[in-house]
């Protein structure tokens, strides 16, 4: 089973390496949901059955699925490719793989002080998340369900634009 | 058959993509790009809290998790609403382009 | 009934309240009629305490009227309390007294002022301050008032405040008894430093027992509160604010600048006598700056046209006279003379008022003339007041104050033959320009300003009454002290003596007063007579004597008032005016501006990440994470 984890975990790495360096949005899109299958599948290896499904279910096949509707409402054609090629230059890559060579050697740093226990990992089953979720983590429901609704309400308003948005509602 | 994979290299994991999000943001100039980015750290974040979970056997890794993506949910609805309003005002997807605050 | 003392100064302020809050929406009438019965019931309390402290006296001669607490702060407690002994007694009879005389006289003078009711709250406000003054139990309370009658003095001299002149002259009037002020202010704090205490009486008390005669300590703290008294009462080098102050209305001069307010510094000094008993070098350098003062406005009396800046003039040397008094040890005979120069200095100034109005703010006496037949009323007070101020013998009451004020100078152990000759030459020179002004305005023929005025249709009961009254008391007044050989009734000196200690007289007798007398009386007629003689008949003498290049050198001098005023300017104004300049941009807010300017460059500096571009925020926040982590890796 251990092997089944490092190898999702070089997928997911190099798929989403991969992703943020396209220059076509799409195929950038397809890379990142191929790197979040893999990391359902970590979640499936380390014990956490629900939550891969999740990640499958929603990430992946909700929020990918809305990014792609908006690249193809955008519609941008093949000028888009060569834009990207004109603003991605190799310096551009300079600054940040140096910032964040820097996070990653702090990171690696820190977790490499702790304690490693040879417990492994434990199988939580849903059950026990539902639980969890609707027993001390009740309020986080509803206010979870508060946040969508912010986000439902102001992706609409904003959604509509300027000229179909005006003509209604007192405020021009 | 579980797996005994030490926390730490979850960790690393998560770590790895989170690095591997930020560059993505800082580097490129499409807005979409960007929000496909910080996507990224997101998940990255994510990946953390599960394996913490499945570590200590609790349940709140992945109760973390599921908030953590009903707040991606609506980050992306909104984020993606700006994204077009964004283009219809400045006709490109240039983040540089909406620098107006300055000075 | 001497529990009533505390109406004495309330009922003033009261009356300032309620004129200043409900003044705009009272009639004319009612305001004139509040200001005034708010003295007048000062004068109705102040004749029951009267009443009460002559029949059935206190203990020790005293009341004291303890009303709150005021600081109290380790040892340093003054208190609000009244004090009323002979002295205060005195005082407030001659301040509510002559008070209310103007104020009734004031609500016809002022008539057609539009801002009838800030007067009288003002002239109220002032006459509240003086008595809280004069009954202060402990020095506090007294500079409290101290500076009340200041600032109405400012208030009041700049009352017509549309012209700047006026302005400028009340400027003028604060800005100089204010270095009075501050040194009486480090003579307080001198004082309590050193002796514990702020009440009057205990001060004295504790300085007769702690300094010794003479000591560094005792002349500065006396010397001190002779700055202050000089700066309040106009005497040289301090005096060059009386003469400017008559820009103010003529009620104004006549309660403010001649009969209350300019007296503060003699009560003062009369009050604190034990500091200068201890320090006889400051008693004589208060005889002598008496004596120089008196000599110096006597002569600029002789040379001004304004009648108002000759009746200045003689106040201030009036009250040069008092100081000599007090610098000889005649306490009681410099408060007799300040009782009678009340009397006649307000009745002078009051009738000069009339004579203004009438001939419409005409204040020059060479433009006056005729004025008998126009103003008889007038002709007859200005009369009285004249010949008591010029101290005519026996009639009048100017002559018993100024004689006795004479006679103790020449027998008092800290006296002098020559300070008495220099108040002879004084007295010369007071009936020389009472006189001069006397005749020019009103016995030579009638000018053209005077043919054209028009009968005063205002002149009623309310401007008149005072005039008679203020005419009588300028005439009996005198009965209150009689010298040995005239009666030899010194009632006041002996209702005084419990407050203020007695005149050490030690080359007196009867025979040389009698001879002192009759030199001073004979002096007061002769200047009277030859005034007549150089103004009447025999104008030209003058005329010719002004154009010879000593008279008009003499005469520049004198009605610039000997150039004290050029000096102030040269020698204080100009440099500090320079230095104010050369700290134009204010070099100790450099530093201040230093600060704003550092901020500012720090602004400019920082709105340079400003940029507006999100990735590059983006950029910080990630180093601000790197940041933190390695806070954490490394602390």
């Amino acid at each position: 089973m251990n092997v089944v984890f490092y190898i999702s975990a070089a997928v997911a790495i190099v798929s989403t390496a991969l992703a943020i360096t396209r220059m076509n949005a799409v195929h950038a899109l397809l890379y990142l949901i191929v790197s979040l299958l893999a990391v359902a599948l970590v979640f499936y290896v380390l014990g956490a059955p629900f939550v891969a499904a999740l990640e499958v279910i929603i990430y992946a096949g909700a929020i990918m699925v809305l990014f792609l509707f908006v690249v193809m409402m955008l519609n941008l054609g093949p000028e888009s490719v060569e834009q990207e090629q004109q603003w991605v230059k190799w310096y551009v890559w300079v600054g940040p793989v140096f910032l964040a060579g820097i996070l990653i050697i702090e990171l690696i740093y820190i977790l490499l002080g702790e304690r490693s226990l040879l417990a492994g990992n434990h199988n939580v089953s849903p059950t026990q998340v539902a639980v969890t979720l609707f027993g001390p983590y009740l309020l986080g429901v509803e206010l979870a369900s508060m946040v969508l609704l912010a986000g439902l309400i102001g992706a609409n308003r904003l959604g509509r634009g300027s000229t179909s948005g005006r003509g209604k509602g007192k405020d021009r | 058959m579980t797996a005994s994979v030490p926390v730490e290299h979850s960790l690393f994991l998560a770590a790895i993509l989170f690095v591997l999000g930020l560059v993505g943001v800082l580097a490129r100039r499409n807005v979409m790009f960007i929000l496909l980015s910080i996507e990224v750290m997101f998940n990255a974040a994510g990946i953390a809290f599960v394996a913490a979970g499945s570590e200590w056997a609790q349940a709140d890794g992945q109760v973390m998790f599921m908030f953590i993506l009903a707040v991606t949910a609506a980050e992306v609805a909104v984020g993606l609403a700006l994204l077009l309003r964004l283009y219809r005002h400045f006709t490109t997807l240039n983040i540089d382009a909406a620098s107006k605050m300055r000075g | 009934m001497l529990g009533l003392l505390w109406l004495v100064p309330i009922l003033p302020y009261a009356g300032f309240l309620i004129l200043t809050l409900l003044g705009r929406y009272l009639p004319r009438k009612v305001s004139g009629v509040v200001g005034t019965a708010a003295v007048g019931g000062s004068v109705v309390v102040t004749v029951l305490l009267w009443i009460s402290f002559v029949s059935a006296p206190p203990p020790d001669n005293v009341y004291v009227q303890l009303l709150w607490p005021w600081i109290q702060v380790g040892s340093f407690s003054p208190e609000i309390t009244l004090h009323l002994d002979s002295l205060s007694l005195v005082m407030i009879s001659v301040v509510t007294f002559v008070g209310f005389l103007i104020h009734l006289y004031s609500t016809q003078f002022m008539i057609d002022e539009e801002r009838y009711n800030r007067f009288f709250a003002e002239m109220n406000l002032f006459v509240g301050s003086m008595l809280t003054l004069v009954l202060a139990d402990n020095l506090l309370l007294l500079f409290f008032g101290w500076e009340g009658v200041g600032l109405c003095s400012y208030l009041l001299i700049g009352f017509w405040y549309q012209d700047p002149a006026n302005g400028r002259a009340a400027r003028k009037a604060f800005i100089v008894t204010r270095i009075g002020d501050a040194a009486l202010a480090f003579g307080l704090f001198l004082l309590f430093d050193n002796l514990g205490t702020l009440r009057i009486q205990e001060l004295m008390q504790r300085a007769t027992e702690q300094w010794s005669v003479g000591s560094g300590i005792a002349v500065a703290a006396a010397a001190l509160v002779l700055g202050g008294a000089i700066g309040k009462s106009a005497q040289v080098p301090l005096q060059i604010w009386l003469p400017d102050a008559m820009a103010g209305p003529t009620p104004v001069s006549a309660l403010i600048h001649a009969a209350t307010m300019v007296t503060a510094g003699v009560y003062l000094i009369a009050r604190t006598h034990a500091l200068f008993i201890l320090a006889p070098a400051v008693q004589l350098a208060v005889a002598i700056i008496g004596a120089v003062t008196l000599l110096l406005s006597g002569f600029s009396g002789l040379a001004q046209r304004d009648i108002k800046r000759v009746l200045a003039y003689s106040t201030i040397s009036q009250i040069g006279y008092m100081f000599l008094a007090l610098g000889v040890g005649a306490w009681s005979a410099a408060i007799f003379h300040l009782m009678t120069h009340a009397c006649f200095k307000a009745l002078l100034f009051l009738s000069a008022g009339v004579i203004i109005l009438r001939l419409e703010h005409e204040h020059d006496i060479y433009k006056m003339g005729g004025l008998r037949r126009e103003l008889p009323l007038v002709f007859w007070v200005f009369l009285i007041g004249a010949c008591s101020l010029s101290a005519v013998p026996v009639i009048t009451a100017g002559f018993y104050s100024k004689d006795l004020i004479l006679y103790d100078a020449w027998v008092s152990a800290s006296g002098s033959p020559w300070l008495w000759g220099a108040g002879l030459l004084g007295a010369l020179l007071t009936s020389f320009y009472t006189f001069r002004a006397f005749f020019v305005a009103f016995l030579r023929e009638p000018t053209p300003t005077v043919k054209k005025a028009s009968p005063l249709t205002r002149t009623g009961a309310a401007m008149g009454i005072p005039l008679i009254v203020l005419a009588v008391l300028a005439i009996v007044a005198g009965v209150a002290d009689l010298p040995p050989i005239l009666g030899n009734k010194p009632f006041l000196t002996d209702f005084l003596h419990t407050a203020l200690p007695e005149v050490n007289e030690v080359r007196g007798s009867l025979g040389l007063e009698r001879l002192l007398t009759s030199i001073s009386g004979l002096v007061s007629v002769i200047g009277i007579a030859v005034m007549y003689f150089l103004f009447i008949p025999f104008p030209r003498l003058v005329q010719r004597a002004t154009k010879t290049p000593v008279g008009v050198a003499l005469h520049q001098l004198w009605q610039a008032g000997w150039g004290f005023d050029w000096l102030d300017n040269e020698f204080i104004v100009r440099p500090f005016v320079w230095l104010a300049r050369l700290d134009k941009d204010d070099v100790i807010d450099l530093f201040y501006d230093g600060v704003a300017w550092v901020t500012r460059g720090l602004y400019h500096a920082l709105s340079y990440t400003q940029t507006g571009g999100v990735r590059l925020y983006a950029a910080a926040i990630a180093l601000g994470a790197i940041f933190v982590a390695a806070l954490v890796v490394f602390l």
